[in-house]
C-alpha cells in the first residue's frame, strides 16, 4: 500500500460575508499519496484554490478533518502551522511572489532563513543546488526584475524545493507564463515528480493537467471526479520538438 | 530567523528608501541633539552658579548679632555689640562640627601708598578666613597667629586695590601703604576671585590681623561676626545648631527665648540657586524630549506605511514560514535600527551644537556622560515604543489575506 502525504475527510470552509455565508468546500474527502502528480481542477468558483490554501496550512477549515504527513493540522496553532509551512510544504503561486530587488538566490534561501537549524554554509549549498535543479545556477545573482516569467515561476519552483518539503503546492503555476514556458515549467514538475517529490497543481487547462498522473475536479465545493490519467503527456520530450519561438507560441 | 540575517534584512530594507529613512531618522536626530544640548546648557550654568557660590567660601556660616534696639527703634542687623571675643573663644573650641573660625571686624579705610590713594574696606581676622573663604596667596605670604597676638602692622591686599595704589601685575609685597594714617606693611597679594553671584568686586579687599585692626585701627572691644566653615556641607545645620546652642548659653536664654543673633549659612543661597537652575534644565529637557517624542511618532508612521506597502512581502514570508513573531521582529528591528543610529548621530550633532553654543553665546556648557547615556536610552525606548504597534500589526497579519494584498 502506497504512503498517504495528504488525507482530508470532510473538509467544509465557509467564508461568511456579513449575513451571507459561503460555502467554499461542502466536504471533501481526498487522500495523496507519496510521488502522487496531482492536478485539481474545475471552474472558478469550485472551491479549488481554497483546498489548496488549506492544503499549503495557509488557510484553516471551518470544519472537517486533515492529516498531513501524519500530523493533524486542526489541532496545531499559528506557529505550529508556520513551522509546517516551513518543514512539510513548498507553495508555487499563480503570480511568482518573488521578492523584489533580492537577488534570485536570495529568494531561494527565504525558507531556510526560518530553519534556525540551518547554517548560513549550508543554506548557501542548498539554495545552490535547488537553483541548479530548476536550470538556474547561473542567474542566481539577478534580480527579479531582470528575469522572464519562465525564469522567475522556476526560481519560486526553486523556493518551494529548497526546504525538501514532502509536497509542493502549485496554484495556478502556469497561469501567467504563454504555452512554451508553460510546458518548460510542467517538464521541471515532471522531472521532480520522478525523483519521489509529490507535487499538487491547481489548474484550469486541461492541457496542462495532461502532464500530470492524477486529475481531480472539483465542482460547487465537492469532488465531481477523479481519474487517473493513463498516459500523461512528456513534457520535456515535447519541449524537444517545439520549435524555440514562432508566432503561435507567442501570446 | 537568525539575528544576524534579521539585521541584514533590516539594512536592506531600510536601504531601500534611502531618502526615507533619512528624513523619519531626522526626527531623532534632532530630538537627541536637543537633549543632549539643552541638560549641557542646563548643567553649564548650574556648575557655574555652583561654582560662585563655592568662590564665597565652603561651608560658610556667619555669626551677626541681631539688631539693637533703643527704645523701641530697631536698627539694622549687627548693629549690635553682644558679640564678645569670649562668645568666640567658646564657639571655636566647644563645637566640634566647626572646621575653621575667625572673628571679624570691618571698617572702612583710606589707604595712600605713593602718590596713590584708594578707599576700600580693611577686614581684620585670623588666619583661618583664607580656609573659610578659599583665598589663595599669589604672592608672598599671609600673616600669622603670632601677628595677631602682637598687632602687628601687616596686610594681605586684594588685586583690585594693588591695581589702584601700585598698578596692575605689580608685585606689592614689602611696600607700605598707610591705612587711615597708620602704616602698614603689604605681606601678601591674594590670588584674583573675581565678582560674586550679585556682582559684588571680591578682590576690593585689604585683610590684616585680627587685634591689629579691633585695637590699633577701631579702638572697640566687641567683634562683629564670627566666620566660621562647617566640616562638611552635610554638618552645616549640626554646626549651626551647635553654635546657636553655645552662644544662647553665653547669652543666658532659654531654649524657647529668641536668639539675640543670627546665623547665616550659605546652604541656603546654594540651594536656592541649584533648585532654580535644576527646574530650568528640568524645563529646557523636556521642551527637548517633546521633539524626540514628536521623532518617535514619524517613526510609528512611516512603519505604519511600510507595513501596508509591504504586506504582501509578509505574506510572502509567513507563506514560506515565517512565524509572527519573526514578522514582528523584523519590523521591529527595523524601527529600532531607525532610531538606534538616529540617537546616535543625534550624540554626535547635540555635542557640535552644545560646541557652537558655548562659543557663540559664551555660555558656560557642560556635557555628561549620563546626559548622552539618558538620550541614547530615551531614543531606543522610543524606538521599541513606537515601533512595536506597526510591527505587531504586521506580525498578526494572515498569510493568506496578506498574500492577496494588492
Amino acid at each position: 500500500m502506497k504512503e498517504t502525504i495528504i488525507s482530508v475527510n470532510h473538509l467544509v470552509k465557509i467564508y461568511k460575508m456579513g449575513d451571507l455565508e459561503v460555502h467554499a468546500l461542502r466536504g471533501i474527502k481526498l487522500e495523496i499519496y507519496k510521488s502522487d502528480f496531482v492536478a485539481i481542477m474545475g471552474k472558478s468558483g469550485s472551491g479549488k484554490s481554497t483546498f489548496m490554501n488549506i492544503a499549503g496550512c495557509l488557510d484553516v477549515p471551518t470544519k472537517g478533518e486533515y492529516m498531513l504527513d501524519g500530523v493533524d493540522v486542526g489541532k496545531l496553532n499559528k506557529d505550529q502551522l508556520a513551522h509546517l509551512r516551513n518543514k512539510k510544504i513548498g507553495f508555487v503561486f499563480q503570480s511568482f511572489n518573488l521578492l523584489s530587488r533580492t537577488s534570485a538566490l536570495e529568494n531561494v534561501e527565504l525558507p531556510l532563513m526560518y530553519n534556525s537549524k540551518i547554517t548560513s554554509k549550508e543554506m548557501k549549498e542548498r539554495s545552490i543546488n535547488a537553483l541548479e535543479s530548476v536550470g538556474l545556477a547561473s542567474r542566481a545573482h539577478h534580480f527579479p526584475s531582470q528575469l522572464s516569467g519562465g525564469e522567475q515561476q522556476r526560481v519560486a519552483i526553486a523556493r518551494a524545493l529548497v526546504n525538501d518539503p514532502v509536497v509542493i503546492l502549485a496554484d495556478e503555476p502556469t497561469g501567467n507564463l504563454d504555452t512554451r514556458t508553460s510546458v518548460e515549467v510542467m517538464s521541471i514538475f515532471q522531472k521532480l515528480n520522478t525523483q519521489g517529490i509529490t507535487v499538487i497543481i491547481v489548474t484550469h487547462e486541461p492541457d496542462i493537467a495532461a502532464y500530470t498522473n492524477r486529475n481531480v475536479t472539483f465542482r460547487d465545493g465537492r469532488i465531481q471526479k477523479d481519474l487517473t490519467v493513463e498516459k500523461p503527456r512528456n513534457a520535456a520530450a515535447e519541449l524537444l520538438t517545439m520549435p524555440v519561438l514562432s508566432e503561435e507560441d507567442t501570446i | 530567523m537568525k539575528l544576524r540575517n534579521q539585521l541584514k534584512a533590516a539594512l536592506r530594507s531600510l536601504g531601500k528608501n534611502k531618502m526615507r529613512t533619512f528624513l523619519t531618522m531626522l526626527g531623532i536626530i534632532i530630538g537627541v541633539a536637543s537633549v543632549i544640548a539643552m541638560l549641557a546648557i542646563g548643567q553649564g550654568s548650574k556648575e557655574s552658579i555652583q561654582k560662585q557660590i563655592a568662590n564665597l567660601g565652603t561651608n560658610l556660616l556667619t555669626v551677626f548679632p541681631s539688631a539693637s534696639m533703643t527704645g523701641g527703634v530697631r536698627m539694622e542687623a549687627g548693629s549690635s555689640v553682644k558679640l564678645t571675643m569670649d562668645d568666640y573663644k567658646a564657639v571655636s573650641s566647644r563645637c566640634p562640627a566647626v572646621l575653621y573660625s575667625t572673628p571679624t571686624v570691618r571698617t572702612s579705610g583710606q589707604l595712600i601708598a605713593g602718590g596713590q590713594n584708594w578707599r576700600t574696606t580693611v577686614w581684620g581676622v585670623y588666619p583661618d578666613y583664607f580656609n573659610i573663604r578659599n583665598l589663595e596667596i599669589e604672592k608672598g605670604a599671609a600673616f600669622t597667629l603670632n601677628d595677631d597676638r602682637t598687632a602687628t602692622k601687616v596686610c594681605v591686599i586684594g588685586q583690585t586695590v594693588n591695581k589702584y595704589l601700585f598698578g596692575e601685575g605689580q608685585d606689592p609685597t614689602g611696600k607700605i601703604i598707610r591705612i587711615n594714617k597708620i602704616p602698614f606693611q603689604v605681606i601678601g597679594l591674594i590670588a584674583t576671585k573675581g565678582q560674586n553671584a550679585w556682582g559684588q568686586d571680591q578682590d576690593d579687599i585689604v585683610i590684616a590681623p585680627f587685634n591689629t585692626v579691633q585695637v590699633r585701627m577701631m579702638t572697640v572691644a566687641y567683634i562683629q561676626s564670627i566666620m566660621l566653615s562647617a566640616t562638611s556641607e552635610k554638618m552645616i545645620p549640626e554646626a549651626t545648631d551647635e553654635v546657636t546652642q553655645v552662644l544662647k548659653e553665653r547669652h543666658r536664654l532659654g531654649p524657647s527665648e529668641d536668639p539675640d543673633f543670627s546665623i547665616r549659612s550659605q546652604a541656603d543661597i546654594s540651594s536656592a540657586a541649584t533648585a532654580t537652575s535644576s527646574i530650568l534644565t528640568a524645563l529646557l529637557a523636556s521642551i527637548a524630549s517633546i521633539s524626540l517624542l514628536v521623532g518617535g511618532i514619524g517613526i510609528m508612521n512611516i512603519m505604519l506605511v511600510s507595513v501596508t506597502e509591504r504586506t504582501r512581502e509578509i505574506g510572502i514570508r509567513m507563506g514560506v514560514g515565517a512565524r509572527g513573531r519573526d514578522v514582528l521582529l523584523q519590523f521591529l528591528i527595523e524601527a529600532l535600527m531607525i532610531s538606534l543610529i538616529g540617537g546616535l548621530l543625534g550624540v554626535g550633532l547635540g555635542i557640535i551644537a552644545s560646541g557652537v553654543i558655548a562659543s557663540i553665546m559664551s555660555w558656560p556648557v557642560t556635557i555628561t556622560i549620563q546626559s548622552i547615556v539618558l538620550s541614547f536610552m530615551f531614543s531606543t525606548v522610543i524606538g521599541i515604543f513606537f515601533g512595536w504597534y506597526p510591527a505587531r500589526k504586521a506580525a498578526s497579519l494572515n498569510p493568506i489575506d496578506a498574500l492577496r494584498y494588492e
